[in-house]
């Protein structure tokens, strides 16, 4: 009954193990100390850091993630249903998405400079692409495969095509709708992060990741990094909870 | 033939015969050069039925011999390549029918509450959502159903769900019934439950009901006739009627009638299977 009890307790032996074992290597001095801080002064730096400078720019960071991923949204989901809906106008359209999902984001970078200028509107806009195509994709596959028992159920009780579209296609699209929102808001953080790296950034996360390791600031450079691991999985979290709350009958 | 199973049923010579042994009360479906085909494969060539009024109808036949396709067929869910179907003379588009999948798990909205899924075919025919609920609680109050409406498809049991299915099925108020192998995917002791649950509904309804099954006994001991299929290109191989009381039960089963019903159909169904 008590190995039952402790199961819950299981994730904390691999965060209490890497950190004994981070521990056990800065106390040894295996590695210098300079490259490889210890755990104390990592989480003194991220907690200094994030009633400071360090929280703004993961505010900002935030803030960019967000806005890229619902314009994302905004713009994918009706594009998923509009292409899911006709298998014809998806087949021709199938190779153009493809094409630029596989794409790496980050090429797109040189095009919205000259777009969009060195501002925020480059790294959203091309934070919001990357998120758009993933999320069409999936919103179109969810629509498609919508259960043909389902689609002929509502038809038979008289259902028209528009019924059938927002009465059951788009129900049935929404679990894959949310896988799609998932990778779509990770790979907008990915973008984001990059961004705020290269292009002439004063802000974020990843201004700040990159600003410590030029000042050789260690600890703050791996705080800034745990800041923003910390952030990609809340992003995730929050995502599987909405979908739990909205998607309640999905797997079942 | 003996004396005793030719009084159990009417064996009709040809498909004219079928049409007088139903002329008792006008048919209510009448079917007329039904054809279909998949890709080669000829399922049915001018085929004509016709379908009595008020009476459970139990389709069976060898394995791919197109019972399913029929009822989809009359149904509307798969159009037929020529032939005409008819509902006291009038289009499917023109009556109120219902429709009971296999797959009950598909076949229900899982994104709604049971008692949503039960008035959403009124939605379609554009009720009011006050007289939606009246109507569907004066639904369950009439057949006595004691299940939580209010909760998801997938919180109920196999037969809970098929039971709200046949319910969704029979909110309009349909002419008629279709029932494509409903019990087929519930565990025995819940298939022997609903053949109860549908015999009461028909009961009470006296809805006109086509009943797909691939098990013989249900098909029996649920039918007023039995539409027995001959291998494909389908025919009517025989159209018996089984004469035994309702409500029926477990004596039924053993029923010396209903066993010789029920050996007659299964030899049929050898003659046709055999004829491979």
């Amino acid at each position: 009954m008590t190995a039952e009890r402790l199961k819950p307790l299981l994730p904390v032996i691999g965060v209490v193990g890497l950190v004994a074992v981070w521990s056990f290597v800065t106390w040894q001095k295996w590695v210098d100390p300079v490259l490889l801080p210890s755990p104390i002064e990592t989480a003194k730096a991220l907690w200094i850091g994030m009633k400071g400078v360090m929280g703004f720019d993961f505010v900002k960071t935030v803030y960019r993630t967000a806005t890229s991923t619902a314009i994302a949204a905004v713009i994918g989901i009706p594009v998923g249903i509009a292409l899911g809906s006709s298998e014809n106008v998806y087949r021709s359209l199938e190779f153009v998405i493809d094409f630029f999902r596989s794409t790496p984001a980050s090429a797109m970078f040189p095009l919205f400079l000259v777009l969009f200028g060195v501002g925020d509107e480059t790294k959203i806009s091309v934070a919001a692409f990357g998120a758009a195509l993933v999320i069409v994709f999936n919103v179109a596959y969810g629509v498609m495969n919508a259960r043909k028992t389902r689609l002929l159920a509502a038809k038979v009780m008289g259902a028209s095509r528009l019924r059938v579209l927002f009465d059951v296609m788009l129900w049935e699209s929404l679990p894959q709708t949310f896988v799609g929102l998932r990778n779509g808001v990770s790979l907008a953080l990915v973008i984001i992060v990059v961004a705020e790296m290269f292009i002439g950034s004063q802000d974020g996360l990843g201004h700040s990741v990159f600003e410590a390791q030029q000042l050789f600031e260690m600890p703050r450079m791996y705080a800034a990094i745990f800041a923003a691991g910390a952030l990609g999985y809340g992003l995730n979290v929050l995502f599987v909870l909405i979908e739990r709350r909205f998607v309640h009958w999905s797997g079942k | 033939m003996n004396v005793v199973s030719q009084a159990l049923y009417v064996a009709p010579t040809d498909d004219t015969a079928v049409a007088v042994a139903a002329a008792a009360s006008r048919p209510h479906v009448t079917i007329r050069g039904l054809s279909k085909r998949f890709g080669t494969t000829v399922i049915y060539d001018k085929f004509d039925l016709d379908i009595p009024r008020g009476q459970l109808i139990s389709v069976f036949g060898p394995n791919g011999c197109g019972k399913s396709t029929l009822i989809n067929m009359i149904a509307g869910l798969i159009p037929p390549d020529a032939g005409q179907i008819l509902f006291d003379g009038m289009r499917l588009d023109e009556i109120k029918f219902g429709y009971v999948f296999q797959n009950y798990r598909e076949a229900l909205f899982p994104w709604m509450r049971a008692f949503d899924n039960i008035a959403y075919p009124l939605k379609m025919m554009n009720v009011a959502p006050a007289e939606r609920r009246a109507r569907t609680e004066k639904l369950v109050a009439h057949l006595g159903v004691k299940i939580d409406l209010n909760l998801y498809p997938y919180q109920m049991s196999g037969g809970q769900q098929q039971l709200v299915s046949i319910m969704r099925a029979l909110i309009v108020e349909p002419e008629i019934l279709f029932l494509d192998e409903p019990f087929s995917a519930l565990d025995y002791e819940m298939t022997l439950f609903m053949r109860e649950q549908l015999q009461r509904i028909f009961m009470e309804t006296g809805t006109t009901m086509v009943l797909v099954s691939h098990d013989l006994e249900e098909a029996v001991y649920l039918a007023d006739r039995v539409l027995l299929l001959s291998r494909h290109p389908a025919r009517v191989a025989d159209f018996p009627k089984v004469t035994a009381a309702r409500p029926r039960n477990d004596a039924t089963l053993s029923d010396p009638d209903f066993v010789r019903m029920k050996a007659h159909c299964l030899e049929m169904f050898q003659r046709e299977v055999r004829r491979a």
